[in-house]
C-alpha cells in the first residue's frame, strides 16, 4: 500500500492565531460593557467606526501587496488594535479622528513594516499617539460618569451617534456641559494648582481609589485579563512587571509625602494602567520575548508611564512608555538570550 | 530492593502529552511468524553501510553473518532466518522514507535454521577487548531509534571519565510502548545486559530510569534488581513529560549533568545505553542470539488490532500490519517511529530494521489551519527542552544567515518537534530547522572542500617554486665550478661535448 509522506512532526498545534485574538476580544467585553453603562454608547461607536476602518486598511494593503486578504483578515488582529485604540480613545470622538488612528495603526504602524508580526511598535498605540498629538482638543472629550448622584448632562444615544458622525453638539448643549476632566487630568490640573491630594479627592468624579466609573472598567479589565492568564494566552511577566515598574515608585512617594502624592491605588485605577498592563504591553509582536526580557520590558513601561505621569506634560503615559519600550525590545531580546543547555557562558558560543 | 525515587534535575520545557499508549500495552507481546520474504537493508545504523558478504544464490542460516563494515562505524548484519539469497538490490527502506537503499533479499525456507552454535561466550573469564569485540560480532546498535553501534559508544565510554550507566527505559514518545512491553515481561534480560555493560566499561553505578507512567514496567524491573542483589543498579523514576527520553535529556534529569553542546553524553560522565539495547546485548552474550528481531509497537487508528510484536528484521511492513488485523479504512499515513520525530515513508514495503521502534499507522491529521506569520509569543522557547529560542532561529533560518544561527544554536536543536507542536501561527519549525542544518552542513563541506583544494594548490605551487630553486642552484653552481676550474677545463668540457655530438 502506498502512503502520503509528511515531514516530522505529524502533529500541529490545535491553538491558532485567530482564536488568540477573539480571546483577547472576549475578554475585553466585560470591561467594554462597563464602559457603556457608565460613559454611554460612545465606544461601542468608536469600536465600530475603529473596526471599519481597520479591516478596510487590513484588505486595502493585502490587495497592494497583492496577497490574499482572507487570511489576514481572519487572524482577526486588526480587530484587536482597533478594540485597543477604541479603548484609548474618549467617549466623545468624531469619526474621522477614530478613522486616522486606525489606519496609521494598520498601514503604517504594522503593514510598513511587514504586516503581522513585523511591526516594531504596538499598532493601536502608534495610531492613538498619532491622533493624540494631531487633534488634542478632540482627544479630551471624556464625558462624566453615570453615576446616580452626580448631576450631569449626559447625552443621548442619538446624539451621540450625531457628534460622532459630526463632531457637533445638539444646540444647546457645550462642551463644558457635557464632558469632565478625567481623575488623571484632574489630579494632573490640581496639583498643578498646588492643590492637596485631599483637596483635589474631593471632587465627585473621584472614587475610593481612581475616578468613579473608571474603578469598575478597571476591575472588569482586570477579570478579562486574569481569565487570559489562565487561559495561557499571556504570561504574567509583562503584567507583573509593568504594574510594579509603575506602582514601586508612586507607592515611594506617596509614603514620603502623601499629601503631594496620588498613592498606588489612584495609579492603578487611574488611566490605562490595567488595560496596558494585561492587553497593550502584552501585544507578543511589539514585546521582548524572552521571561528576563519580558521583565525589563514590563518595568519599563511601568516606570516611564510614572515617569510622564509625574513629570510630563500628559496625564497619562502608558501609550508613550509602550512606544518607547518597544524600541528596545530587540537590545532586550538579544540581552536577555536564555543560555542554551551544553553551552557555558550565557547565550551564544559554547 | 532499591524504591524508585525522583531526586532528580529538572528539564527545562517539554511538554505533557497524552500517552495513546494503552491500545497496544492491553495484550502481551506476539510473535509475527517469519515471512516468505526477508529484506535486509545494508545500512541500518548510523555510519558507513555494510558490505555484503553473500551473493545471489547463496543458502544462508539464521545468526550467519551476510554484511559488514570495517569502518569504525558500523555493525554487522545478520542473516534472521534461514532461506537462499535472491537479491541484493535497492529496496524502499525507512531511513529514506520509503525511497530505495541497497538491500539484501532472502527467500526464507521456512525451517529458520540456525547457524551451528557459537560457543556461548564465557563473560567471567574474557578480557574487556574480547567483550566489546564479541559485542561488535554481535551487531548490536541502539534500539532506541538512533542506532548507533553499541560498542562504538562502549569504547568512547572507556575513553572518557564515565562513573554512570543509564539505562533509557523513559520511552517518552506518545504511541511506542515496545520499551515498555519488554521491561515488563523481560526485566530480567535487561538487568542482566547491565550487569554485562557495567563489566564492558568498568562502570561502577548504573541507573534504569523509567517514566512515571508505566507502573508496570516500574515493578518489574524492581523486581529483577532485588533478584539480583546487586546493589550497583538502582531504579528511578522520571516524570512523564515529553522529550524527558532524549539522550542529553535524560542526563540532564537524572545525573544532573549538562551534555555539553557538540558533546556525547560520554562527555558528561555517563553512558546512556536504551533498556531494549542492554537486553539485546544480553541475549546475545548469554544466550548467543544475534540481533536478529526486535518488539516493535503496531499502533494507530489505522490498525485494526494495536499490538507490540517481536519481529525478524527485514520483516516488510506490510506483513506486520497484516498479522496485527490489517489497515483500517482511516489509513492515511505510515510512520516508522513515533508521530514526532519518526519518518513518514511513501510505501509498506519497506522492512523492519534494527531502528524500528514503532509503525504508526495514521488517519489524515486534523489540518490545524494555514501557516501565518510569527507573531513572537514565544510559547516555542517555552517549550524548548535545550532553551533555544526557536521564534528567533526561525527569523535567522529565513534570512539563511549562518553565523546568527550557529550563535543561536541551530546545531544544538534536537528535533523533538515541541515547537512545532505549540506553535500558534502553524510554523513547520522543526522542518525549517532540518533544512538549516542541511544547509549548514552542505556549507561545511563545502568550506573542507575549498580548504583541501587550496592545500593541494599551495602545496603544488611550493613544490614547484621549490624545484626552481633547486634547477637555479644547480645550475649556479655548474657555472660557478666550471669559472674556477678555468679555461683547460672548459676546453676539456667542451671536447668532450663535441666528441658526445660526433659519437651521436
Amino acid at each position: 500500500m502506498e502512503f502520503e509522506r509528511r515531514e516530522a512532526p505529524l502533529w500541529r498545534s490545535q491553538a491558532s492565531v485567530s482564536s488568540m485574538m477573539l480571546q483577547v476580544l472576549a475578554a475585553l467585553v466585560p470591561a467594554a460593557l462597563a464602559h457603556v453603562w457608565f460613559f454611554g454608547p460612545g465606544l461601542i461607536l468608536n469600536l465600530l467606526v475603529a473596526a471599519i476602518f481597520a479591516t478596510a486598511g487590513e484588505a486595502l494593503v493585502m490587495r497592494l501587496r497583492g496577497r490574499p486578504p482572507g487570511p489576514a483578515l481572519l487572524d482577526y488582529s486588526a480587530l484587536v488594535t482597533a478594540a485597543l485604540l477604541a479603548f484609548a480613545l474618549p467617549s466623545l470622538t468624531p469619526w474621522w479622528v477614530t478613522a486616522t488612528g486606525s489606519l496609521f495603526a494598520v498601514l503604517v504602524a504594522k503593514h510598513l513594516y511587514g504586516g503581522l508580526g513585523f511591526n516594531i511598535f504596538n499598532p493601536a498605540m502608534a495610531g492613538y499617539v498619532v491622533v493624540l498629538i494631531s487633534f488634542p482638543a478632540d482627544l479630551s472629550l471624556w464625558v462624566a460618569p453615570r453615576m446616580g448622584d452626580l448631576d450631569y448632562q449626559y447625552l443621548t444615544m442619538l446624539e451621540t451617534l450625531r457628534f460622532t458622525l459630526t463632531g457637533n453638539l445638539p444646540d444647546a448643549l457645550t462642551f463644558d456641559a457635557v464632558t469632565r476632566a478625567t481623575p488623571l487630568d484632574a489630579m494632573k490640573a490640581g496639583l498643578g494648582n498646588m492643590m492637596t491630594i485631599e483637596e483635589i479627592r474631593a471632587n465627585p468624579i473621584m472614587g475610593d481609589f481612581g475616578g468613579r466609573g473608571w474603578e469598575w472598567i478597571g476591575n472588569f479589565l482586570a477579570v478579562g485579563g486574569i481569565w487570559l492568564l489562565i487561559r495561557g494566552i499571556i504570561r504574567w511577566h509583562i503584567p507583573v512587571a509593568m504594574l510594579a515598574g509603575l506602582l514601586i515608585p508612586a507607592t515611594v512617594l506617596y509614603l514620603l509625602d502623601p499629601g503631594a502624592h496620588p498613592g498606588p491605588g489612584f495609579h492603578l485605577f487611574s488611566g490605562a494602567t490595567i488595560l496596558g498592563a494585561f492587553f497593550i504591553a502584552t501585544d507578543p509582536v511589539s514585546a521582548a520575548t524572552s521571561p528576563r526580557g519580558r521583565l525589563i520590558y514590563g518595568f519599563g513601561i511601568g516606570f516611564l508611564t510614572w515617569c510622564i505621569r509625574h513629570w510630563g506634560s500628559y496625564a497619562d503615559g502608558v501609550a508613550f512608555a509602550v512606544l518607547l519600550m518597544n524600541m528596545a525590545v530587540p537590545a532586550l531580546d538579544l540581552v536577555t538570550k536564555p543560555r542554551i543547555i551544553g553551552h557555558t557562558g550565557r547565550g551564544g558560543t559554547p | 530492593m532499591t524504591a524508585p525515587t525522583i531526586d532528580l534535575g529538572a528539564l527545562p520545557g517539554g511538554l505533557r502529552l497524552r500517552g495513546h499508549k494503552t491500545a497496544a500495552t492491553a495484550s502481551p507481546i506476539v510473535d509475527v511468524p517469519i515471512p516468505a520474504q526477508l529484506v535486509i537493508p545494508l545500512e541500518q545504523h548510523v555510519g558507513e553501510p555494510a558490505q555484503p558478504l553473500v551473493a545471489p544464490g547463496d543458502r544462508v542460516r539464521r545468526g550467519q553473518l551476510i554484511a559488514t563494515t570495517e569502518r569504525a562505524l558500523g555493525a554487522p548484519v545478520h542473516a534472521s532466518s534461514s532461506g537462499t539469497v535472491v537479491a541484493i538490490e535497492p529496496w524502499p527502506v525507512s531511513r529514506r522514507l520509503g525511497d530505495p537503499a541497497p538491500c539484501i533479499v532472502i527467500e526464507c525456507d521456512g525451517r529458520d535454521e540456525a547457524i551451528p552454535g557459537t560457543a556461548s561466550f564465557n563473560v567471567e573469564t574474557a578480557t574487556r577487548d574480547a567483550l566489546l569485540q564479541h559485542i561488535i560480532d554481535g551487531g548490536i546498535v541502539g534500539l532506541g531509534g538512533a542506532v548507533f553501534p553499541t560498542a562504538q559508544k562502549l569504547m568512547q565510554a572507556r575513553g572518557n571519565r564515565v562513573d554512570m550507566l543509564i539505562l533509557n527505559g523513559v520511552e517518552c514518545e506518545p504511541y511506542i510502548s515496545c520499551d515498555d512491553m519488554l521491561m515488563q515481561s523481560r526485566a530480567d534480560a535487561v538487568v542482566g545486559g547491565a550487569t554485562i555493560l557495567m563489566l564492558a566499561t568498568g562502570v561502577e553505578h548504573c541507573v534504569i530510569a523509567i517514566e512515571s507512567d508505566k507502573p508496570a514496567a516500574i515493578a518489574a524491573v524492581a523486581r529483577a534488581i532485588a533478584e539480583t542483589a546487586d546493589d550497583r543498579v538502582v531504579l528511578k523514576q522520571v516524570p512523564t513529560i515529553y522529550p524527558s527520553g532524549g539522550e542529553d535529556q535524560l542526563v540532564l534529569i537524572v545525573a544532573n549533568r549538562e551534555v555539553p553542546s557538540g558533546g556525547l553524553p560520554t562527555d558528561a560522565g555517563c553512558l546512556v545505553q536504551n533498556v531494549g539495547t542492554a537486553a539485546a546485548v544480553y541475549d546475545w552474550i548469554v544466550r548467543g542470539e544475534p540481533l536478529i528481531a526486535r518488539i516493535t509497537t503496531v499502533t494507530g487508528d489505522g490498525v485494526a488490532a494495536p499490538v507490540n510484536v517481536r519481529a525478524r528484521i527485514g520483516t516488510q511492513v506490510a506483513d506486520i500490519i497484516a498479522f496485527a488485523g490489517g489497515y483500517t479504512d482511516d489509513a492515511t499515513h505510515l510512520v516508522i517511529g513515533g508521530p514526532l520525530t519518526g519518518k513518514s515513508v511513501s510505501t509498506d514495503r519497506v522492512p523492519l530494521v534494527k531502528a524500528s521502534n514503532c509503525i504508526l499507522v495514521t488517519s489524515a491529521p486534523v489540518e490545524a489551519g494555514p501557516e501565518l506569520p510569527c507573531i513572537r509569543c514565544g510559547y516555542c522557547a517555552e517549550v524548548c527542552p535545550v532553551q533555544l529560542l526557536p521564534q528567533q532561529l526561525y527569523w535567522y533560518a529565513g534570512a539563511d544567515d549562518e553565523s546568527r544561527l550557529r550563535a543561536h544554536g541551530l546545531t544544538d536543536c534536537i528535533e523533538c518537534g515541541c515547537c512545532d507542536l505549540v506553535c500558534p501561527s502553524h510554523i513547520p519549525l522543526t522542518a525549517d530547522f532540518r533544512a538549516a542544518k542541511g544547509r549548514i552542513r552542505e556549507l561545511e563541506d563545502e568550506k573542507a572542500r575549498a580548504e583541501r583544494a587550496r592545500r593541494r594548490f599551495e602545496a603544488r605551487s611550493e613544490r614547484l617554486e621549490r624545484e626552481r630553486l633547486e634547477r637555479e642552484a644547480e645550475l649556479a653552481r655548474q657555472k660557478d665550478s666550471a669559472k674556477r676550474a678555468g679555461p683547460e677545463a672548459i676546453a676539456a668540457i667542451l671536447r668532450r661535448k663535441r666528441q658526445d655530438d660526433g659519437d651521436r
